[in-house]
């Protein structure tokens, strides 16, 4: 491992807190022109973390240090996790010492926190949020680590540098499994992102909302944390996407600085189709209703589990 | 065989394996003619992909009847049926969806168990085929064996003879008379089931099936 | 090394006898677990050193007490080392915490003398080295338990609980007997050297099915469960942290001597059995907790779970090592052992944990406690760190052996049949599945005890436990940690018991960069829980520090906002029964049969709405009750038996006479 290559791990780890808002910008845009509004600048989302970085911090009475300290690990554990993801570059030393098991159990962490915190000030919003958000994440989880599996067994490696390395050689094809393992992880995102059609992040003050009744009673400083963590997670999520099933273009440690410089354009083409695409999806369809949901989820656990058994059918033909 | 072409046709075996278990999910309807309008569409292709690797022409008339009478005309024959008996309504399921997908997959498992290690001597693009082809079978199977509706029961049945033409397009030669003798006899299954469809409706007033036990005295 | 071992066995004896005397008073109390304490931490030292001492031929002690044809042999080899060093780690600590939280209990003199004797029976079952000396240390453990579990006998519960208890573990030893009688073959050899040399041709199977019965039945395989969450609760918390951390720990060296070490080399079906018992277990573990709102109940239930996530990694290694892939049953039995003794750890700090509750507000029942956070803070603490490590999420080390499970997993491709290759990825999904439920699980145990508002006045006036107690949650919650940020170290010391089990060990992985862990090979996995943690800690301290350094330092306390409807009440938070209220309508409906009926009095009408629940123990209902309604039936037609003259009595024993006599005579 030499010094540029955590250079640009550095390089990496700060991009994807730089970009995160501006994505969340762009996704908020798009949406706002598909249903033919103008819409908020793409570098909204900067000013209002800006503005409620700057306002006072309103605590509830009763709330404990927990409450006070959550957003910070919270923002912490996903920031780790989306730097362990590959973005224009793979092969860095971070991918090293962390797989995408590592990756799933970091946001986990991170929801773990988020719930408890939820819980805290003893509200009964914060409750009925963290405990609908457990409930997904008991479907979702298993479902991601079940198309993770796909990947693995696929590839032969749970590090995201080596399997996405194996989709740009020869031994990677068409297969259903990998197909399946795709709709299993764009469930699983659009779930863990609390976008529609499972929970809307625009709302408050509907019953069906999960995400926002957990952060219902940060404010200031805390909630500006909060709110960058969950960018970063929907950066973390499609960019996982797009090193795994779209590895093209991305460069490998160690190459030329015009290497970086075309990985760096494909990350950023690939993040705007996925955003688009995301967008697209969510305009189309309807909120669910809460015990919809879990069918919604309980599919992709079956698509990763169906993938997974698929794969020794074509294994073994190889 | 090149690896693209036997990736292609797992592809298209593998999607209607997973349609079918759309089917399963399914609990509206329409939707449910829709998938498998779907379904016939995936065999159609699948078979025709067969056909070009296998240089067999006779199984491109076999795809054309699938894409034609599963894929077009029964589909659209089905919905009509389905709105002059009026009954665009959810279907009532014996067990409900999330046991029935988990049993569906382990019978994905089972047949894979099944039918690899039997066919060892086949090439391995037939046994993969055959595995696809037996799971869709069994699903079609399950879904006869969870539905009470006779309209979503016809439809399992007519999945499960998609998993029969799949098994025989790929397992080289089967006559095309054969085909079309089963094309056919699936036909007239289905006109008759869509009379008998009609003649319940009068009798009970509903194509609950349980109703017909009932009337046996057999119901519970 | 092994005299020592025994040494300490026979110390904890006498202290067991000391105990009648010496509980009397409070000072005497404490003085017995404060001996208890050092006797283990020094058993656990010798464990170390042995685990850790280049590889040595077995010295065994001999004993001239035993079986009139066989002598006892006591010794430590690799595996008894581990789960020595295991047990008594645990058993230190919590014996560290009886300093303090034991002195609370109403009657001392019911559980001082008991408690010596149940670590002495452990440690007896991991030292022995022939069958007799097992069943004499594994009948002590049960019953010193058995006392234990009858300390507060006043309550009917818990007499209910002993009794079933006990008719569990007399089942249990009685297929144990039956398995090492197997094994120990005609002519009789009881020492497992004997044992090894004979390997009894077929009788392979049915130990497999003995030793899950008995060993599965201590340990709370499903459907065997059925005791554990009534046992382990009713003891005083130091004693059900034993039971739960430890003494299951002993049941799975029970099975993993027997099935591994004894019974001779496997054959690939015996995986199957097993992981599918296991999977089964892991979901419905969880689950049940999750139904659960009694704390302590709550987490017998999950340890149930944890047995469930152990026999998934131990039927992993059956079934690769009867595969001859050595490298892969390594990874899998490391895997199980890692997390043996990390849920000693994390079960044990959640036992006292929940002890320290019990003890500040007399309160067990989750919907009458809250907002304990900053009553306790130090047990708050200790607590998170043990539910974040059971829900197995990083940087902790429940983490740590979970991972090395997938990996394991993720190898089943490399085998050759088709039923394990198939039913291992379902399991994979089933582990994934529990983990997350367990997340749930401990969300709720966390926040409904220690976080939201007090719901009772019990709960608002709680105080802070003693320093004793504290001291010992804190370490074992610093254990957790280390586990792990540093788990090469652990693995490598494994490194004998494996080769001992499964014939090889895993590559040394101290030498790694970052000190990660690296199973197969680099190119495929890795995982550093030391970076991973540093790394969380820098960013959180740069979030910090930025966010200060910018932003507005305001901070005002107000009344909490809720949308805007805040209600005064604590009875209006949530409660454990309504977080899990939506996992049960999802999974309840099947696993327990769950129903909900809503009374909903008409508007106007001032009737009560209610809300009634009702799930049903599923597996209670197929199997126990049916065992029972025979058992009654049975005892109902023997009553007759009590009512015969003596020579009836006479013909009665000496038809069994010659019925023996004629089963001899025709077995030859």
């Amino acid at each position: 491992m030499s010094y540029s290559d955590w250079l640009i791990q550095l390089a990496q780890t700060a991009l994807v807190l730089g970009v995160a808002p501006l994505l969340s910008g762009v996704t908020r845009k798009i949406r706002a022109r598909l249903l033919r509004r103008q819409g908020a600048s793409v570098l909204q989302p900067y000013h209002d973390l800006l503005k409620l970085i700057r306002k006072e911090a309103v605590v509830a009475e009763n709330a404990s240090w927990l409450f006070r300290a959550a957003p910070y690990l919270i923002f912490a554990t996903t920031w780790v996790a989306a730097a362990l993801v590959p973005t224009f570059a793979s092969g860095l030393p971070l991918g090293a010492v962390a797989d995408i098991i590592v990756i799933v159990a970091l946001l986990g962490t991170a929801r773990f926190l988020l719930a408890l915190a939820g819980l805290d000030v003893g509200t009964s919003f914060g409750g009925l949020g963290s405990s609908r958000e457990m409930l997904f994440a008991s479907l979702a989880e298993p479902a991601m680590l079940m198309a993770v599996f796909t990947l693995s067994l696929f590839a032969g490696s749970t590090q995201l540098s080596s399997i996405s390395a194996y989709m740009l050689g020869p031994g990677a094809g068409i297969n259903i499994s990998l197909a399946l393992a795709l709709v299993a992880l764009i469930i699983v995102s659009i779930g863990e992102n609390a976008r529609i059609p499972v929970d809307n992040p625009a709302t408050h003050l509907e019953l069906t909302m999960v995400h926002e009744a957990m952060i219902l009673e940060y404010s200031g400083r805390h909630l500006a944390v909060l709110e960058a963590a969950a960018a970063v997670k929907l950066l973390l999520y499609l960019s996982l996407i797009a090193c795994v099933f779209t590895p093209w273009g991305t460069a490998v440690a160690g190459a030329g600085v015009l290497a970086y410089a075309v990985g760096l354009l494909a990350w950023a083409m690939k993040l705007a189709l996925l955003a688009f695409l995301l967008v697209l999806f969510e305009t189309a369809i309807a909120k669910m209703r809460v015990f919809r949901v879990p069918e919604f989820l309980g599919i992709a656990l079956m698509l990763g589990l169906l993938g997974t058994i698929l794969l020794f059918v074509s294994r073994v033909s190889r | 065989m090149s690896p693209l072409d036997s990736d292609i046709a797992h592809l298209l075996a593998g999607s209607m394996v997973l349609l079918s278990f759309l089917l399963l999910y399914q609990d509206r309807m329409f939707a449910l003619l829709n998938v498998f309008a779907l379904h016939a569409y995936a065999l159609a292709c699948s078979v025709a992909w067969q056909a070009y690797l296998q240089r067999a022409p006779h199984l491109f008339i076999t795809a054309l009847i699938a894409l034609l009478f599963k894929g077009v005309i029964i589909p659209l024959a089905l919905r009509r049926i389905v709105v002059r008996l009026g009954i665009h309504r959810s279907i009532e399921t014996v067990v409900s969806v999330g046991p029935t997908m988990l049993f569906g997959i382990a019978l994905v498992g089972l047949s894979i168990v099944v039918m690899l290690p039997v066919t060892q001597a086949e090439g391995p693009f037939v046994r993969e085929d055959l595995a696809f082809a037996l799971s869709v079978l069994l699903l079609g199977f399950l879904m006869m064996v969870t539905r009470r509706n006779a309209v979503s029961q016809v439809i399992g049945f007519m999945s499960l003879e998609n998993g029969l033409v799949l098994a025989a397009s790929g397992a080289r030669g089967m006559p095309l008379v054969v085909e079309i003798s089963v094309g056919f006899s699936v036909l007239i299954a289905f006109i008759v089931i869509g009379i008998f469809l009609f003649r319940i409706r009068e009798r009970f007033d509903t194509v609950d099936l349980q109703a017909l036990d009932m009337s046996r005295g057999e119901a519970l | 090394m092994s005299q020592l071992a025994a040494s300490g066995v026979g110390l904890l004896l006498a202290l067991s006898v000391l105990g009648i005397f010496a509980a009397r008073r409070t000072p005497g109390t404490r003085l017995i677990y404060a001996a208890c304490a050092a006797v283990c931490a020094g058993l656990a030292g010798v464990a170390l050193l042995r685990l850790l001492a280049p590889a040595g031929g077995l010295e065994s002690v001999e004993i001239p007490i035993g079986l009139p044809l066989g002598r006892t042999f006591l010794g430590l080899d690799p595996l008894s080392a581990a789960f020595a060093l295991i047990v008594n780690l645990a058993a230190a600590i919590v014996s560290g915490y009886a300093i303090g939280y034991g002195v609370h209990a109403r009657e001392p003199q019911r559980v001082v003398p008991f408690y010596p004797a149940f670590i002495a029976g452990m440690n007896l079952v991991l030292l022995a080295q022939d069958a007799f000396s097992f069943l004499v240390g594994w009948e002590l453990m049960s019953l010193a338990s058995w006392a234990l579990v009858l300390s507060e006998h006043r309550s009917p519960e818990n007499r209910h609980a002993a009794l079933v208890y006990l008719i569990m573990a007399s089942g249990g030893a009685l297929t144990l007997l039956l398995a090492f009688g197997l094994l120990a073959g005609p002519e009789g050899g009881y020492s497992f050297e004997a044992i090894r040399r004979v390997s009894a041709s077929g009788v392979g199977p049915i130990v497999l099915l003995l030793a899950l019965l008995g060993a599965g039945s201590k340990a709370g395989l499903v459907p065997l469960h059925a005791w554990l969450p009534l046992a382990h609760p009713a003891a005083p918390s130091h004693v059900s942290a034993l039971m739960s951390g430890v003494m299951t720990k002993v049941a799975v060296y029970g099975f993993v001597r027997l099935v591994f070490d004894l019974a001779g080399p496997p054959a690939w079906w015996w995986s199957v059995p097993v992981l599918v018992i296991a999977a089964v277990t892991a979901l419905l573990g969880v689950l049940y907790a999750l139904m659960e709102h009694d704390l302590k109940r709550l987490l017998a239930y999950h340890t149930v779970e944890n047995i469930g996530i152990i026999f998934i990694g131990l039927g992993l290694a059956l079934a690769f090592e009867a595969s001859g892939l050595r490298a892969a049953a390594a990874l899998a039995f490391a895997a199980a052992i890692f997390h043996v003794f990390n849920h000693s750890l994390f079960k044990s700090l959640l036992f006292m944990g929940s002890g320290a509750v019990l003890n500040a507000t007399g309160e067990r029942d989750m919907e009458r406690l809250g907002g304990l956070i900053k009553a306790m803070p130090a047990t708050a603490v200790a607590f998170l760190v043990g539910c974040i490590a059971i829900s197995a999420l990083p940087p902790f080390n429940g983490f740590v052996s979970e991972w090395l499970t997938f990996q394991a997993i993720l190898l089943s491709p490399q085998l050759p049949q088709w039923v394990p290759r198939l039913l291992v990825p379902a399991v994979g999904a089933t582990l994934a599945c529990s983990a997350a439920l367990a997340a749930a699980c401990f969300v709720k145990a966390f926040g409904m005890t220690f976080l939201g508002r007090p719901r009772t006045q019990a709960a608002s006036s709680a105080a802070e436990t003693d320093r004793c107690s504290q001291i010992a949650m804190l370490s074992l919650a610093l254990l957790c940690l280390l586990a792990g940020i540093l788990p090469g170290f652990v693995i490598d010391s494994l490194g004998a018991v494996t080769q001992m089990a499964v014939g090889a060990r895993l590559a040394p992985q101290s030498g790694q960069a970052w000190l990660r862990i690296v199973p197969i090979d680099i190119h495929r996995s890795a995982y550093s829980g030391l970076l991973v943690f540093v790394m969380i800690l820098l960013a959180a301290a740069a979030t910090a520090f930025a966010v200060r350094r910018v932003a507005s330092h305001a901070l005002r306390r107000s009344a909490a906002w809720d949308c805007g409807f805040p209600d005064a009440s604590p009875a209006t938070q949530y409660t454990a029964g309504s977080f899990a209220q939506p996992i049960r309508r999802v999974f309840g409906s099947v696993v327990f049969r769950a129903r909900e009926q809503l009374t909903m009095p008409r508007p106007g009408d001032t009737a009560v709405a209610r809300l009634q629940v009702e799930l049903r123990d599923t597996v209670w209902d197929a199997l126990y009750t049916p065992i029972i309604r025979f058992v009654a039936a049975t005892a109902e037609r023997l009553n007759r038996m009590q009512f015969l003259t003596i020579r009836n009595y006479l013909t009665l024993v000496f038809a069994a006479l010659v019925a023996l006599l004629i089963i001899v005579g025709t077995w030859r």
